[in-house]
């Protein structure tokens, strides 16, 4: 048996740097998810074939290959460290970068679906006011849109937290790693081990889906 | 058409429960029937042994079997006690299983890299050790300026994700060297060929199948700085047994089989068959 709180094993540490990659990754993809629906919807064909290229190739690639990718491709051959000083800034920069690939085509599609729930009708009015594309988008569809995918893009927010622990097969010091070393030397205690990171992941993604909830119900467009 | 479908459902969950306890029930009966099997020691006629089914050099599964050092001694185990090489079941047994396999059952023994350290001691007894590992290092064969441990100061280095050797790296060197890690040792000997990490560091054995996979681009360094005892894993409190494999260890020892399954399984990256190491286990 071990010491829970010994120096030997920082836990909350490990969790914390979960909760930083969560956060980050969660902005850059929402960022980069809105663009891209931007363009699976616009009027211009080069922009939509990029889109939906972008979406079905990514989102087809396991989240384990495009992480090592991003170490091994990036890093490993081409040299770039993203401007991180050793293995565990660049590391760590590398990882949100491949998260925010990954996760923002989820976010695109959910907000696609969001949108195909404002009636058409709102954006041929706004057209006929003489709106152009980008604002019936900002203006009148991607508000309602967002208003409307709250809750899926929780259970996108909650599965790229616990996406975060693929970040450890490139050596980001986050939970999933911390677990490994533990599970290498506490083989005597290999289920508590197990338990404490399961319920360490529950008391960070419980609260986010239930907060989740109750805002999407707030905020739903009643129609 | 309702109630059909309540019943239907009813089904499959009475389906689901049974084979659930069916699983459960059967564990249990596979445990009594080995651990039976291994009691009996000697007199065995078949052995069930847990390996390395990706490690080169030391346990490996190929297309035309299981070769690889660890293989050769479990072989040579066995045939000491009375089992014929093909009535040998091979079982891969990961790291973080391999004290369950054995409390289980599943598993007679278990020889995979195997450190003797006294947490896994409390859980489970070993035979041996039969070879002492050394972690050590892997770089470049044009490699001059790391010669050892003391001149890693401002190296990068590789290493697997949460294994031994990177957590000492961690803990020794940590303010002197760049660790990076990775799930496999294939990503580190990609970093390692394209420049991008001065050195890989783990047990000498596994770095040793390493350069012998890619021979002639890297060499080892061969300054070793901890030692790992490998040992023979099995029930705990089945002495019978762990004798019996004494036994056969120091057999292998003497009768030059040992040296021969160094030579012929690490022997192709330069690595030289060491002294036997003596056997603390008893």
């Amino acid at each position: 048996m071990f010491d829970l709180f010994s120096e030997d094993y920082d836990i909350l540490g490990a969790f914390w740097v979960t909760v930083q990659l969560t956060v980050l990754s969660a902005i850059g993809s929402l960022i980069w998810g809105t663009i891209l629906v931007a363009m699976r919807v616009s009027p211009v064909p080069v922009m939509r074939a990029f889109g939906s290229g972008y979406v079905n190739i990514v989102r087809n690639t396991p989240l384990t290959v495009i992480i090592v990718a991003c170490s091994l491709g990036l890093s490993t051959t081409l040299g770039w460290t993203l401007g991180g000083d050793d293995f565990d800034e660049s590391g760590f920069r590398l990882a949100v970068l491949g998260f925010i690939a990954y996760t923002s085509t989820f976010v695109c599609e959910s907000l696609r679906a969001g949108i195909n729930t404002v009636p058409v009708g709102q954006a041929e009015a706004a057209r006929a006011l003489g709106f152009g594309f980008l604002q019936v988008l900002t203006l009148v569809v991607l508000p309602q849109a967002f208003r409307s995918v709250i809750a899926p893009l929780a259970s996108v927010l909650i599965a790229l937290t616990k996406n975060t622990t693929v970040a450890a097969a490139i050596g980001v010091a986050e939970a999933a790693l911390l677990m490994k070393e533990m599970i290498e030397n506490e083989s005597d205690a290999i289920f508590l081990v197990t338990a404490i990171f399961a319920l360490g992941f529950v008391i960070l993604t419980l609260p986010t889906g239930l907060l989740l909830g109750w805002v999407a119900k707030k905020v739903a467009v009643k129609r | 058409m309702r109630f059909s479908r309540v019943l239907r459902a009813g089904a499959v969950v009475a389906a689901a429960s049974l084979a659930l306890a069916a699983c459960g029930g059967g564990g249990d009966d596979d445990g009594g029937n080995t651990g039976g099997g291994g009691g009996g020691g000697g007199g065995a006629e078949s052995l069930t042994i847990g390996i390395k089914f990706d490690q080169p050099g030391l346990g490996q599964k190929t297309p035309n079997g299981y070769e690889g050092f660890d293989v050769d001694v479990a072989t040579y185990i066995a045939n000491e006690l009375g089992v014929e090489a093909e009535n040998i079941e091979w079982v891969e047994a990961p790291s973080a299983e391999r004290e369950n396999l054995i409390k289980r059952g599943d598993v007679d023994f278990v020889v995979a890299t195997y450190s003797i350290t006294d947490k896994r001691k409390a859980e489970v007894d070993f035979a041996g050790p039969y070879f002492i590992a050394h972690q050590d290092l892997l770089v470049r064969a044009d490699e001059t300026s790391i010669t050892g441990p003391d001149s890693l100061n401002g190296k990068k280095l590789c290493s697997v994700t949460g294994s031994t050797s990177a957590q000492r790296v961690k803990d020794e060197f940590a303010n002197q060297v760049d660790l990076q890690e990775y799930g496999g040792y294939s990503e580190c000997v990609t970093g390692l060929e394209s420049g991008a990490v001065d050195a890989i560091t783990t047990d000498n054995t596994i770095l040793a199948g390493l350069a012998a996979a890619n021979e002639g681009k890297f060499k080892l360094v061969g300054e070793g700085f901890s030692d790992e005892n490998y040992g023979v894993g099995l029930e705990k409190g089945n002495t019978e047994l762990r004798d019996d494999i004494n036994a056969a260890i120091q057999k292998m020892f003497d009768d030059g089989a040992w040296a021969d399954a160094i030579e012929k399984n690490l022997g192709p990256a330069g690595f030289e068959a060491p002294e036997p190491p003596e056997i603390t286990e008893k």
